[in-house]
């Protein structure tokens, strides 16, 4: 009987044994991370984001830890790689993120620990968008940007600053969720007089079809900043 | 001992009479027949059902989820596409918009695509085994199935089953497409589309035919050694070749070259030119050289275009006086070149040959010491180009050009796993392989022809895509569900305009009737858009319609028997049959109607977001300036255009504003009377 007892306690135990955080091999160890580059980025579901994500471990005072461990982790599918390691000279570590193969939003979870061995992280938001999406971001690039975005890039010119009413950034969540679905529709299709704007926006009704301009206001939705919450009944997921 | 005993009186238990043993009998029947209804009650789908269902109870609209459920196996049966998908069995809320807050996957509604799953079914797009009915068969390649559901960043491949023509919606399939041409792969490797087309290469690679005459055979040898060491974005792939190799290889290439103008014109050693930085690069830059050729700043980025060579280096490629012909009249040593003819005066060649010459790298050739060729390495370098398939894509005397080089690619998205080879700890899946093969072939051994590519992660996944877009289904596709790409238009335009326009290269830019680049304008309409006298000026002398753009109309140094001759036929030839361009006299414009005009412009429609009228005032410059528009362009042109852009010209940016035609009026006559620069 204490037989069987002492294997059905070793075959919990092994089931039990959680593998522990990948610890690479450090000795120095920082007291707080901070974000250098890479969130908020749209890629099209299950490409690698254009930007790596960077992050830097930093001391108490503030300043940059070279050799500090930093594992990502992230959730539905997304990978990165490398997934841990040690922080450079300049304290900062980097990797390359690949998105899920599902639509919405992906949260890396950056981890490192202090000297006594309590783990601090944080996290970055990063953007999966679906066929819909990418064919509203492909529209927003010929019809929208030139407007609604104030960057210049080499290849285009920003017309943003020479309106008269500065259009708002679709990634201007803290006005755009305010509008709804159909606010939203009636600006695009009938321009802005169609909500008593700027006729600066002119109506694209007649130039998009309505798949078109359901493209566009999906690819708005999915890179809101903060993330849109459709109102109305939502159920719990469990 | 006790075992026995125990043994027997079981037995004696079960069967010691017949009564017993019919009794005993008929239970293990019972067990034996119970066996399959057990296993289908068990069975994986039923598992995911439930959980569905269980799922569905607590919410808000369960009564109407649970009338829609169907139990049971279900499945999408398409016999022309030949699509039987039990997807939908497990996948039970594909349809169901209500449920996309929820977390299960499975469970989610399908995200909006252009295809309804009844009339698709879901295997043709995402592969996999469309008929299992449990997870590893279905998703995963299993020792019977050899088809896994296809990673998401190449499900575009699966549009491209059907759809041969540019699709807005796959840009990654595009891009694959055009990278195959690009990259010459195509030369190499047949690849047919479902309609039996041969994809063709869409770069021409240089002809070696009069090599020597252009470059050296040290630059030749340090370029075939690594051509990307020469220029970053070179598209010719590194052969990975020995000292050796690259030694014959040159020694034949110099010694095949023939001369290309015959000895009377053979351009004197002493070219004329002008070392005049300054100068020099301000007719680079007014020839807009840049639009098609790259040069690397000092910050190391690349400035220009990629439709002709990188300039950075061209220094220490090319020879003086090559280099001055090649200016003069690039037609002469290459007719198929897609490099405009200029007519530079003199002092314009002199200051360009200067300027580009003085772009070179002293240490590209510094430790290239090649002693004179002989018969034997010219022999056996003649071998090497037949081998290594240089005439695949360059045009080369004595190489004809080999058949079926490399393997067909027609049917690359539907390889069997099991004929694969994969080295090291490579995923054993087909993208994987494909991208492995692309990125670095000779990891599958170092007698592999195949040379390696410079490619960036997104252009890999691209050809990917574009390769497993190749699958026997797509060859086997009915031919009315095929959407092939538009024909490729042979249009030439007649006479001696046409040669002009040939020798003008025109077509490297723009697009007349469905022949031509992207880069500028389409022409097809232009003479029922544009007034003569305009258009004779600007051939002249081009100015910028468009302030935010960077590539614009070069200066061609037309003559003025040229310019007419070519405003006529573009006046007369290029006309809409859409409306009469006479239709609209600008004269019957009232100046009330200029007025209101001026209204609609500012107010109603606030034009001014995009285009200038007045320099002083507008400053929007998404559209051309209108400052002249009115001595540019013709009033029912302005009037059909308002009323509706983009029948006139597909694609163009300007939004319909469905104008009526009272307003289309007003701000037609509004635009013509902007004739002249105001300041």
């Amino acid at each position: 009987m204490r037989r069987i007892t002492i294997v059905v306690l070793l075959l919990l135990a092994a089931c039990a044994r959680r593998s522990s955080p990948p610890q690479a091999q450090a000795k120095v160890f920082g007291a707080a991370l901070v974000e250098v580059s890479g969130s908020r980025q749209a890629a099209g579901i299950g490409m690698a984001v254009d930007q790596t994500l960077v992050v830097q471990v930093n001391d108490a005072h503030g300043s940059p830890v070279a050799g500090a461990p930093v594992w990502f982790h992230a959730a539905g599918g997304a990978v990165l790689n490398p997934a841990m390691g040690l922080t450079g000279s300049d304290g900062q570590f980097s990797a390359t993120l690949t998105l899920g193969g599902s639509a919405g939003r992906y949260q890396v979870v950056a981890r490192s620990r202090d000297t006594s061995g309590k783990e601090f992280e944080i996290r970055m938001d990063e953007i999966a968008l679906g066929y819909q999406q990418m064919q509203g971001r492909q529209l927003n690039e010929q019809h929208c940007v030139r407007c609604h975005e104030s960057e210049s890039s080499a290849e285009r010119v920003s017309n943003h600053d020479n309106l008269s009413k500065a259009p708002h950034s679709f990634t201007d969540g803290g006005v755009l969720n305010a509008m709804s679905d159909s606010d939203l529709e009636s600006i695009i299709s009938h321009g802005g007089p169609a909500l008593n704007r700027s006729p600066e926006m002119p109506p694209y009704g007649y130039t998009l079809s309505k798949t078109e301009i359901e493209a566009v206001m999906a690819y708005i939705r999915a890179v809101s900043d903060p993330p849109y919450r459709p109102k109305g009944l939502i159920y719990a997921s469990r | 001992m006790r075992l026995r005993d125990k043994l027997a009186s079981v037995w004696q238990f079960l069967f010691g009479d017949s009564a017993r043993a019919f009794g005993s009998l008929s239970v293990l029947l019972a067990c034996c027949l119970s066996v399959v209804p057990a296993r289908d009650y068990f069975r994986e789908w039923r598992r995911y059902q439930d959980d569905y269902l269980r799922l569905v109870r607590g919410r808000g609209d369960a009564i109407a989820l649970q009338r829609r459920f169907q139990s049971g196996v279900q499945q999408i049966w398409l016999p022309e596409l030949g699509v039987v998908d039990r997807c939908t069995t497990c996948h039970t809320g594909l349809k169901e918009a209500g449920l996309r807050d929820v977390r299960e996957l499975q469970f989610r509604p399908h995200p909006a695509i252009p295809h309804p799953l009844t009339e698709f079914g879901c295997a043709m797009c995402h592969r996999g085994q469309g008929a299992a009915t449990t997870v590893e068969e279905a998703h995963r390649s299993t020792k019977a199935w050899e088809q896994p559901v296809l990673p998401a960043r190449y499900l575009e491949s699966s549009c491209g089953q059907c759809h041969q023509n540019t699709l807005t919606g796959t840009p990654q399939l595009s891009l694959g497409r055009k990278l195959l041409a690009r990259y010459d792969c195509v030369s190499c490797h047949a690849v047919k589309t479902p309609g039996g087309a041969q994809m063709a290469s869409s770069t021409g690679a240089p002809l070696l035919t009069h090599i020597a005459e252009k470059t050296s055979r040290e630059w030749i040898f340090a370029w075939l050694k690594n051509p990307q060491a020469y220029s970053a974005t070179a598209t010719m792939p590194n052969f990975q070749l020995s000292d050796e190799d690259a030694r014959d290889l040159s020694a034949y290439l110099i010694s095949q070259s023939t001369p290309y103008l015959p000895g009377a014109e053979a351009p004197s050693a002493a070219q004329s030119k002008t070392e005049n930085a300054q100068e020099g690069a301000s007719v680079y830059g007014e020839a807009f050289c840049a639009s098609c050729h790259a040069v690397q700043n000092a910050a190391g980025l690349m400035v220009g275009g990629d439709v002709g060579p990188e300039l950075t280096r061209v220094g220490s490629k090319v020879k003086p006086e090559w280099l001055g012909q090649w200016l003069r009249n690039p037609k002469i040593y290459d007719s198929d070149t897609a490099m405009p003819h200029y007519r530079f005066d003199e002092k314009q060649l002199a200051l360009l040959a200067g300027f580009l010459e003085a772009k070179s790298d002293s240490d590209l050739l510094a430790n290239v010491q090649l002693p004179p060729a002989t018969d034997a390495q010219v022999a056996r370098g003649k071998v090497l180009a037949r081998d290594r398939g240089c005439a695949a894509c360059h045009q080369i005397n004595g190489v004809p050009k080999p058949d079926n080089f490399a393997p067909d690619l027609t049917a690359a998205g539907s390889r069997s796993l099991a004929k694969l080879v994969f080295v090291g700890d490579m995923p054993h899946t087909l993208p994987d392989y494909l991208a492995a093969k692309i990125r670095d072939p000779r990891t599958f051994g170092q007698q592999l022809k195949m040379p390696k590519y410079t490619l960036t992660t997104q252009q890999v996944d691209a050809l990917v895509t574009a390769l497993l877009a190749q699958t026997d289904r797509a060859q086997a596709m009915p031919a009315v569900l095929r959407i092939p790409g538009p024909p490729a238009s042979k249009y030439q335009p007649a006479g001696k305009a046409g040669e002009f326009m040939n020798d003008m290269n025109c077509f490297s830019c723009h697009a007349i009737n469905g022949r031509g680049g992207d880069m500028a304008p389409d022409l097809t309409w232009e003479g029922s858009a544009v007034q003569r006298k305009w258009l004779v000026d600007f051939l002249k002398n081009p100015n910028t319609l468009r302030p935010a753009l960077i590539r614009r109309m070069p200066k061609f140094n037309l003559s003025d028997a040229d310019a007419n001759m070519l405003a006529n036929y573009m006046m007369t030839v290029y006309q809409t049959p859409a409306f009469d361009r006479d239709g609209i006299d600008p004269a019957k414009f009232s100046a009330s109607d200029v007025e209101e005009g001026r209204q609609l412009f500012y107010s109603k429609y606030a034009c001014q977001a995009c285009h200038i009228v007045d320099p002083q005032k507008d400053k929007g410059y998404i559209g051309p300036t209108l400052t002249q528009v009115g001595a540019r362009l013709n009033a029912a042109w302005i009037f059909h255009w308002l009323k509706d852009p983009q029948a006139l010209r597909p694609g163009t940016l300007e939004p319909n504003q469905h104008l009526s035609d009272q307003d289309a009026r007003a701000l037609t006559a509004f635009l013509m009377a902007q004739r002249a620069i105001k300041r």
